[in-house]
């Protein structure tokens, strides 16, 4: 079978990790020509709540559009990072909110522990572009989509007027990431 | 790819997908109450049908919502509701309406958890039973159950097809995976498919018959406004549309309207099938739980194990003429379902238990994963 890449975004209900997914797959499939899925779990409350939101590319016909063998996990919360750590594959990607996350789940994985809300809030004056944020880190650590990819989904999908907030989250987020990496 | 082709690629959801198939199938009317996960559909569409001069209403409840389908349906509109579970249940008396006035609706349902309120946001497949047997009395009902966005964008329009070919309620039944699921696809423009549009009288009004005996069983239909009067009742009527109490007349209605199906039964069916040729263990998968079954069998076969699939596009009526002969080919059929086995039982007749009918269930809001096949389809193949 072929090439198949699974993310899991998981926080808790209105951190838009929802449209970070939708973004993600937008970027595969629309501006890199692969095949991509998103979709969700969430809980029946308009906020908070665990929610996780999950991406696969792949370069063939995805069947199963659920993650079970996760390659990169973004946990925004503790809670988020206890429940959903489960399924991420040994030497997987495991980005966390370091403010957020103090316990980290048991495993052998590539950790990252940004301050990914404290960074949206400091840097770019406000904490709801923390998802974006956490996109350009995970641009940057996996190289599944292309940067110029993600750049385009991300101002095809911001709402009107917030372009440059959100590109200014999305580079200060890769930033950060090329910082981790060196 | 070529760019005429990549500005066509979008990402969207199956509850999407089912607004733009409606649409594309000429919707005109569509009354709903908003309930997960079904609500984007209604939120598309009152976006956009009043900017191609259709109605979107808001209703006070699903009942009134069945209710407005089948007066605008019978006012000549192409009309459509969207529910989920207790919706679902509150649309019942109004199908059996639809289903014995001859009001050609399309009613969608995104299956999520139930009884009752049960699952808000997480799917089930629990309503296959009652999308077949919902409404009381003998009666005739068409539903369907897409696997992908593309697949949803396909079924809707055939659900309004076969609602105005055949003067019935059609059921589109999705769940929650396929409803919220974002997938890549590239929609088909208005020349790669058909529309359908209910056939109209060839006699002038005083010859009009509205429910008469036809060989197709399918009457002609006006609407009204058009000069053709006419009486629509929930009781059993004769070919004037007025009630009887004739025993004759009322066994010549009932006959006739579960006929629509019948007759027509091999033209409404729709199977695929993958791998069945040389399959020792068959599949029987629907909706998003094929998905699962497919990529189990293609590891089943990386494995040299002999698995193939039967997925039902059109669950009823029941394609009972391609699942008998996979009780004679394989040993054993696995029916994976989000509910506690209610196809597997039509399975199990329709293969006159020649092979196994080995269930996979799952009611706990999580779908089951292609792993669980597998695992299963191991178990059986040892």
């Amino acid at each position: 079978m072929g090439m198949r890449y699974e993310v899991r975004l998981s926080g808790e209900g209105g951190q838009g990790l929802v449209l970070a997914g939708k973004i993600l797959a937008e970027a595969a499939a629309i501006y890199d020509g692969k095949n991509a899925t998103q979709s969700q779990s969430y809980g029946p409350e308009a906020r908070g709540g665990a929610s996780r939101s999950e991406v696969i590319i792949s370069d063939e016909d995805i069947d199963y559009p659920k993650a079970t063998n996760i390659d990169l996990l973004l946990a925004l919360t503790q809670e988020s990072s206890d429940k959903y750590s489960k399924d991420l594959k040994e030497n997987g990607i495991l980005l966390v909110d370091s403010e957020a996350v103090t316990k980290l789940p048991e495993g052998n994985f590539n950790v990252y522990k940004v301050p990914i809300s404290e960074i949206a809030r400091s840097k770019i004056g406000k904490v709801v572009v923390a998802n974006i944020v956490a996109l350009g880190i995970i641009a940057e650590l996996s190289t599944i989509v292309s940067i110029d990819s993600l750049e385009s989904a991300v101002l095809a999908r911001v709402p009107k007027g917030t372009e440059e907030l959100n590109l200014k989250a999305f580079r200060t987020g890769m930033e950060v990431a090329q910082e981790l990496l060196k | 790819m070529q760019s005429n082709q990549k500005d066509k690629v979008q990402v969207i959801t199956g509850n999407e997908a089912c607004a733009e198939g409606a649409l594309a199938a000429g919707l005109k009317f569509f009354a709903g109450y908003p309930i997960t996960p079904s609500s984007e559909i209604a939120e598309i569409l009152s976006l956009r049908l009043p900017r191609v001069d259709g109605r979107f209403i808001q209703m006070e409840d699903e009942i009134a919502a069945m209710g407005a389908i089948i007066g605008a349906s019978l006012a000549g509109a192409k009309a459509m509701t969207a529910t989920s579970g207790p919706g679902f249940s509150l649309k019942q008396e109004n199908i059996g309406y639809a289903a014995m006035a001859e009001v050609p609706c399309v009613v969608v349902n995104v299956q999520r958890g139930g009884p009752s309120t049960g699952l808000p946001t997480l799917p089930a497949q629990g309503d296959v039973m009652q999308s077949r047997w919902g409404t009381h009395g003998d009666h005739p009902i068409i539903a369907l159950a897409p696997h992908s966005v593309r697949e949803t964008f396909e079924l809707t329009i055939r659900a309004f097809n076969l609602s105005e070919m055949y003067r019935t309620p059609v059921i589109l039944l999705m769940d929650e995976v396929i409803g919220h699921v974002n997938e890549k696809v590239i929609l088909p423009g208005p020349d790669e498919y058909e529309i359908i549009q209910r056939k109209k009288p060839d006699v002038p009004p005083e010859e009009f018959l509205p429910y008469k005996h036809t060989e197709s069983c399918v009457p002609p239909m006006v609407s009204f406004g058009e000069g053709y009067r006419y009486h629509v009742t929930g009781l059993c009527h004769d070919e004037t549309g007025f009630p009887t109490n004739d025993p004759v007349e009322i066994d010549r209605l009932l006959r006739r309207l579960n006929g629509k199906i019948e007759v027509h039964r091999d033209e409404i069916i729709d199977v695929k099938e993958d791998f069945l040729d040389d399959a020792k263990i068959g599949i029987f998968a629907y909706g998003s739980t094929a998905r699962s079954a497919r990529r189990a069998m293609l590891l089943a076969r990386e494995k040299g194990i002999k698995v193939g699939m039967l997925r039902p596009t059109v669950l009823w009526p029941f394609p009972e003429k391609f699942v008998r002969p996979m009780g004679e080919t394989c040993s054993h059929v696995i029916v994976p379902e989000m509910n506690l086995g209610q196809m597997a039982h039509e399975v199990e007749w329709a293969t006159c238990r020649n092979a196994e009918v080995v269930k996979i269930n799952r009611v706990d809001g999580e779908p089951i994963s292609p792993q669980q096949i597998l695992d299963k389809i191991l178990e059986v193949a040892s």
